[in-house]
């Protein structure tokens, strides 16, 4: 049999031999040769400090009891860390960009760096860590005293409880509060966890293979053995399977101890990428042999064993003295790594949220006097420490060990899963505000107190027999343990439905109802935007702070060296000559950031504000930002639209100009050609009439020709000079029309019998649409046929074709299309929106007139409320003439 | 006349770009299997949850389920979805150059 003193100096060297890993790996971490201490594998290690002496010991226990339930405390957070994309991986980054340092800086700080709020979750954490720590230490005097079976003593017991509790505060001390870093993280103390884990899973297997291949003789004996046991059926309450998964996944995130290994000593993505599938498989491995001990030590020890130290008793029965000393470091690693670890983070909660607040309202206004604030940092930290520990003692103590600590796990559980909404909320939603997490934490806690924390003392202990039975003041609905009358729930599950839920009702509704204050909403769109990067709010305005005090404070709290450099840094970021960087708003946040890192959000902001005076983003400054980005916007957009309005202007512009520069060219073109024309006819007037003046011996008939030749020019130029009169009064609007009712048919058929009343051997075909020119038309019939003569003239002297034909085409609708089309090569494209301009000729070669014909049909037509156009698309040339169709005389 | 619808649409199609770069319509191969995978990862859980309370429904059949083939089912799926996260995880660090898998939400 071990003595009592064999086990204390193994325990001791034990714990020594952490010490030195825990040492050297703080010198590695200080010479800067830490890339292995950021190992993905150390850091996946460090996580299984959620396998406390609970674990090691109270699994067994459980399974013994309770058959399979004890899986779930297991498979909750192998389910986080399975869904690590979802809340892992957001609540990591925040955590690094953010410098978090425990789960309530999470929370203050994503809710506009409320110290209220901070002060409420460390009473929450601490509240609910205090009788896990006397868990721990309560499963360590109990496995010392297996081995010392011998001399049972409570005095004793309690002198165990006490001696480790004092041997780990001194242990956290030295490595938890070495050193006030930037970024909270005690390598250190991560590697010196990292190696308990291997030990507390080497022991625990080891226990299990010696159960399975020692004693059962094998898996499928084991696999036989179980079912032939009282375990043997598989049978699990399905509320408390379901409630208990959900329970420990939430606690898992929530746990301050967890926190502080998981987000806050997290230094890289790729620690994450491994732990998400390393951690679940290591989890797995811990509760494999769990139900095949339980089930052996059932059998084989005697009845009335205590099952919650199957794990010790089992191997101690069959002698193995050596397999059951390693079984009891593993059971005492996982004590000591919990202990520590939950220790740091409440003192760090303790100090930044509850000790430096206080300090810094004592000396309200000192923030910029000198002397190191440092020491009392940490001074506030150590003493934390030992506080942590011995509340956790004196909760031992004064419960005396009893079975009241074994439910303990999760009554604790459910307690810290009350941040759960608060938290997730924070990091998805940008609507949660402070005054909703403050409602959402403060109901939790209160139902959590009611229905689970103060019942679980027992009846009678705290509250009263009376309350339990009949309820409060005798208020039936209000029974601890039966809620709003419903009944029959087993107690836990009972407690976690209506805290969780009650506390998520109330943080939605106080979030919808109220305002957030202009820092949270900037906190909480940082927080929940993590991912799409930092940066563009700023929470510091400019502002009259001094450099130097700025520099005296941040002397105190980072110290000289560090200080300076980061002032220096700053200072040759913003290209300043001098040590000391301007205070603008960015170089604030930086500070402020910093500072954030040694005594947490809440507390940094206060102090900067303090030498800042108060120059914190106000609901002018966020509305200012916005009105100069909404303004920005739409000016751009303004800038935006008046460009595409110049060019399309100029594009109008640029059309417009070839057209006149095409018309210029034509003027200058008709104007030779008119003086031509007009000359020809005055040549030979004049010639003709000296002749006639002149000319002695003229025969009659040669009097009479030579007079006929100046009729027939002088009617030529007669002709010319009334179409240029026709034109322009059209042009002028002096024309006056003469409505007539007449058939259209007529109105062709006269056109077409003057246009071609002249027409030499080049013959026109005219194909008629006789049934559609049965229409009435109410029109200056006379006018309208001077367009018609001019479109078939048009045709008959342009048509190019051999065989030339015309088609007229009549279309009746809401208005009458007479179309004409020959089977010649058309107009050419260029010359398509010119052709009904004055002076306008198709080609010079053809001169036939002085073209004026289109430009004259065009002011008639318009003139009769029609319009006359070029049809682009046709075999040969078209041209669509649209009248205004008088229905009533259609009808006729 | 071609020239203006030219400049008109130099003008309208550059803020449809701005907009199309925060918002693809359409993503590389490579890129909308990365997409993908993230699905999956954020999928695996829920299948998680699925598997580990199918042990509710095994108390409906009168006969009862043996304790062995229970806890032989809970570790299979404990061993299989880690080692599914393993390799999604894997898949996804070889298709990303950066050391970070695809930041969109």
């Amino acid at each position: 049999m071990t003595t009592l003193n064999a086990l204390a100096s193994i325990s001791v060297l034990y714990v020594l031999f952490l010490f030195g890993v825990a040492f050297f790996a703080e010198r590695a971490s200080r010479r800067g040769r830490a890339t292995w201490l950021r190992a993905p594998i150390v850091y996946t290690l460090s996580l299984s400090i959620y396998c406390t002496a609970w674990t090691f010991y109270g699994a067994v226990g459980s399974a013994a009891r309770n058959g399979f339930e004890y899986l779930t405390i297991y498979l909750g957070p192998s389910l986080v860390l399975i869904g690590w994309w979802w809340v892992l991986r957001k609540l990591v980054r925040i955590g690094r960009v953010q410098r978090i340092t425990s789960i309530a800086d999470l929370i203050s700080s994503r809710y506009g760096k409320s110290n209220l709020l901070g002060v409420g979750v460390t009473l929450l954490a601490v509240i609910g860590t205090t009788p896990y720590i006397a868990l721990q230490l309560q499963s360590v005097t109990l496995s010392v005293e297996v081995f010392n079976l011998a001399t049972p003593g409570g005095a004793e017991e309690q002198s165990t409880a006490f001696w480790v509790a004092v041997g780990l505060a001194v242990f956290t001390v030295i490595f938890g509060t070495r050193n006030l870093d930037a970024n909270e993280r005690h390598h250190g103390v991560v590697m010196a966890i990292a190696v308990e884990a291997i030990v507390k899973l080497t022991a625990l297997m080891a226990v299990g293979i010696f159960v399975v291949w020692g004693i059962a003789g094998g898996v499928s004996e084991t696999l036989t053995r179980i079912d032939a046991s009282e375990l043997g059926n598989w049978e699990v309450n399905g509320g408390r399977w379901a409630g208990l998964m959900f329970l420990s996944a939430a606690a898992f995130l929530c746990l301050p101890r967890m926190f502080q290994v998981m987000v806050v000593e997290n230094d890289n993505d790729p620690q994450l990428r491994m732990a998400a599938w390393a951690f679940p498989l290591y989890l797995m491995l811990m509760s494999l042999f769990i139900v095949p001990i339980a089930v052996v030590g059932l059998d084989v020890l005697p009845a009335g064993s205590n099952p919650d130290l199957f794990v010790l008793t089992v191997p101690l029965a069959y002698g193995q003295n050596a397999l059951a000393l390693l079984s009891f470091l593993g059971g005492f690693s996982s004590a000591t790594s919990m202990v520590i670890v939950a220790a740091i983070a409440l003192s760090t909660m303790v100090s930044n949220h509850i000790v430096m607040p206080i300090w810094l309202r004592m000396n309200e206004g000192m923030a910029s006097v000198s002397g190191d604030v440092r020491y009392v940092v940490l001074l506030s930290r150590r003493l934390s420490i030992a506080g942590v520990l011995s509340l956790g003692y004196l909760y031992y103590a004064q419960s005396g060990g009893g079975a009241a600590l074994s439910v303990i796990g999760l009554v604790a559980f459910t307690g810290v899963a009350q941040v759960l909404p608060a938290m997730l909320g924070g990091i998805f939603w940008r609507g949660a505000t402070r005054v909703g997490a403050l409602a959402g934490l403060t109901v939790g806690f209160v139902v959590w107190l009611y229905t689970l924390y103060l019942p679980s003392f027992g009846a009678g202990v705290i509250m009263p027999l009376s309350l339990f039975e009949t309820g409060p003041f005798g208020i039936g609905w209000l029974k601890p343990e039966a809620l709003f009358g419903i009944s029959g729930i087993d107690p836990l599950l009972h407690a976690v439905i209506w805290s969780m839920s009650l506390n998520m009702v109330a943080f939605f509704v106080a979030s919808l109802a109220s305002f957030p204050s202009p820092l949270e909403r900037l906190q909480g769109a940082q927080f929940v935007n993590i991912q799409q990067g930092t940066g563009g709010t700023r929470s510091w305005s400019q502002g009259v702070a001094e450099a130097e005090d700025l520099m005296v404070m941040a002397q105190r709290i980072l110290g000289a060296t560090d200080a300076q450099a980061l002032f220096l840094r700053e200072a040759r970021r913003q290209g300043s000559e001098t040590h000391l960087p301007a205070p603008t708003p960015e170089f604030l946040q930086i500070l402020e950031r910093e500072l954030a890192g040694s005594v947490g959000a809440a507390t940094a902001h206060a102090m900067v504000g303090q030498i800042v005076g108060g120059m914190s983003v106000s609901v002018e400054d966020l509305m200012a930002v916005a009105d100069e980005t909404a303004q920005m916007m739409e000016y751009s957009a303004t800038l935006e639209a008046q460009s595409q309005e110049l060019s399309r202007t100029a594009a109008q512009l640029r059309a417009v100009n070839d057209k006149l520069t095409r018309l210029s060219v034509q003027k200058d073109a008709f104007l030779s050609q008119i003086s031509h024309e007009l000359r020809t006819p005055m040549t030979s007037i004049r010639a003709f009439s000296e002749i006639l003046r002149d000319g002695e011996g003229i025969t009659p008939d040669e009097q009479s020709k030579y007079s006929s030749i100046i009729h027939d020019e002088a009617i030529r130029l007669t002709r010319l000079l009334d179409d240029l009169l026709d034109l322009s009064v059209l042009e002028n609007g002096q024309v006056s029309l003469n409505l007539v009712d007449g058939k259209l048919e007529d109105v062709l058929d006269r056109a077409a019998a003057a246009a071609l009343a002249h027409d030499d051997k080049r013959g026109l075909e005219i194909q008629r649409d006789w049934t559609g020119e049965q229409v009435w038309l109410n029109t200056d019939t006379e006018r309208l046929s001077q367009v018609f003569i001019n479109l078939i003239s048009n045709a008959r002297k342009y048509c190019d074709a051999p065989q030339r034909v015309l088609e007229i085409r009549v279309t009746s609708g809401d208005a009458l299309m007479i179309d004409f089309i020959d089977n010649g090569s058309g107009v050419a494209p260029e010359a398509q929106d010119v052709i009904f301009e004055k002076f306008s000729r198709v080609s010079d070669q053809k001169a036939g007139g002085a073209g004026l014909g289109l430009a004259i049909s065009r002011q008639i037509v318009t003139r009769l409320g029609g319009e006359i156009s070029y049809l682009s698309g046709e075999r040969g040339a078209a041209f669509r003439v649209i009248l205004p169709l008088n229905h009533a005389l259609a009808a006729q | 006349m071609t020239g203006p619808t030219g400049t008109e649409d130099g003008t309208v199609v550059r803020p449809n770009r701005r907009s199309a770069e925060k918002i693809p319509l359409f993503v590389e191969r490579q890129t909308y299997r990365r997409r993908r995978l993230v699905d999956a990862a954020r999928a695996l859980p829920v299948l998680g949850v699925l598997l580990w309370l199918l042990p509710l429904l095994w108390a409906v059949p009168s006969e009862p389920t043996s304790a062995s083939t229970g806890l032989i089912y809970v570790f299979s799926v404990w061993l299989g979805l880690p080692v599914i996260v393993g390799v999604l995880i894997r898949a996804m660090h070889r298709r990303s150059d950066s050391p970070d898998p695809e930041d969109e939400p």
